[in-house]
């Protein structure tokens, strides 16, 4: 800093004013603004800048991350102990529940089978990802600690273990920025496992709150419907769990209803999301990239 | 350059690390309405103390650091910060013969133009734009500043004293 800076602040040195210089900075400032907010060229240059802030970052991170860490290993016996039991007993019901899901795939494969239907559900990959715990300028996004090296890719869905959480928006050499299902720019198309219908769903700004668009007031739609990801688009993928809807407001002379939901996973408490890649079914050769649908 | 030297590099370089940090660290959202802008305050610090050093292109660059930390247009902070650095150079010897609570008021006005000039941008860039998230940082930046002087004036009277 000091070496480039020392040149600044001297008043006419080199017989370019001050006023010269504030102009000239200002121009580039905005000509950055601008290439920055009409196209995606500067992501080479913001992978550059956040490496030179990655540091800041892990110093924020790190009294969180150590609390962590120190918690757990500070963490009385007893509790362990009762925690261990729960988990035991959880991983024996979810062992039970992946055999009748193994019996499920076994025969939808063999009834795929007989007749002759394309495979359209690719095999996915998880891997875990851990949320720095940074406070960026739109809480609607968060900072992970997975970028370019571990091999994530713009467009990629985030879930965790309730349901899905949002979709890689910019990636960085060590980390990437993801944007919330609950940001306002964020549109998921999702469908009512009760009756099949259709809608989409927008972020309210709200971390607890999701807006139904176009479902009319003759729609059948009731508060604890369920809602999950349709597949379409290809960017998340089928039969996640998206939200579960907490109110229905029929507004008689508009044209469509008003509907929120609530997102089933944890937005505001989760530290860890899992990164889902898809990967082509066995038998093909190439990834088919996903598509970006913003 | 002299071991003094070193250090006159080091202090101004941790203290808007430091800025930096503390502009990003998780706070509740009830009282992160309230976070001062650290970076702003601490650079203009800087460039009132040691205008010959930092000015511009310091702003410039820190403001492009603070955009990649929390995620907002490159160059907005860096525009803004530019705005209120050129502005107190330019009015620099004017604002070293002001009282302290005067030069209270100048920082006060010029937080609150850096302020205004984030909001604009956001609100040209179409944006979500909340403006009464904006006006606690004012105050509270406005409050660290008082912090400030009251530290530089006891340093000048016991360095006057020393002497």
């Amino acid at each position: 800093m000091s070496g480039a800076s020392k040149a600044a602040g001297i008043p006419g040195r080199g017989g370019v004013s001050l006023g010269a210089r504030f102009v000239l900075l200002a121009v580039v400032a905005l000509i950055l603004m601008f290439v920055d907010h009409r196209q995606d060229h500067l992501q080479r240059v913001r992978a550059l800048l956040s490496l030179a802030v990655y540091p800041i970052q892990v110093a924020v991170d790190l009294p969180f991350s150590t609390w962590d860490s120190l918690s757990a290993a500070l963490a009385d016996r007893s509790a362990i102990m009762s925690e261990n039991e729960q988990l035991r007993s959880e991983l024996r019901f979810a062992r039970l529940t992946l055999q009748d899901y193994e019996a499920l795939k076994r025969e939808n494969e063999r009834l795929r089978g007989l007749v002759s239907a394309v495979e359209d559900q690719s095999e996915l990959d998880y891997r875990m990802a851990e949320i720095v715990a940074v406070d960026l300028e739109n809480r609607q996004r968060l900072l992970i600690n997975r970028g370019a090296n571990d091999g994530v890719k713009i467009g990629q869905p985030l879930i965790d273990a309730e349901g899905i959480v949002g979709q890689v928006m910019a990636v960085y050499p060590f980390s990437s920025e993801a944007l919330l299902i609950t940001d306002t720019s964020h549109r998921i198309q999702v469908v009512n496992t009760r009756t099949g219908e259709r809608t989409i769903a927008q972020g309210t700004g709200d971390s607890g709150t999701l807006r139904l668009l176009y479902v009319t007031n003759d729609d059948d739609i009731a508060v604890g419907d369920e809602l999950e990801t349709t597949g379409l688009g290809g960017v998340f993928p089928r039969g996640r769990l998206v939200a579960r809807v907490t109110s229905v407001e029929r507004q008689p002379g508009q044209s469509f209803a008003s509907v929120l939901a609530a997102p089933v996973a944890d937005l505001d408490r989760d530290q860890e999301v899992l990164l889902v890649w898809s990967r082509p079914p066995a038998g093909e050769g190439e990834a088919i990239p996903l598509e970006l649908s913003p | 350059m002299s071991a003094h030297g070193g250090r006159r590099w080091f202090v101004p370089t941790a203290s808007v690390g430091l800025a930096l940090i503390l502009a990003v660290v998780p706070l509740p959202e009830a009282v992160a309405a309230f976070r001062p802008d650290w970076v702003a305050v601490v650079l203009l610090y800087w460039c009132l103390i040691e205008p010959r050093r930092y000015g511009l292109l310091s702003a410039f660059w820190i403001g492009l650091a603070l955009d990649t930390l929390t995620g907002t247009l490159l160059g907005q902070h860096s525009l803004a910060l530019l705005v209120i650095v050129y502005l107190s150079q330019r009015f620099y010897l004017r604002i070293r013969t002001f009282p302290a609570s005067q030069v209270v008021l100048i920082v006060i006005v010029l937080l609150a133009l850096y302020e205004f000039i984030l909001f604009w941008i956001d609100g040209v860039a179409g944006r979500e734009v909340r403006l009464i998230e904006r006006w606690g940082p004012v105050v509270t930046g406005g409050l660290l500043w008082l912090l400030v002087l009251v530290a530089i004036e006891r340093g000048r009277r016991e360095a006057e004293a020393r002497m």
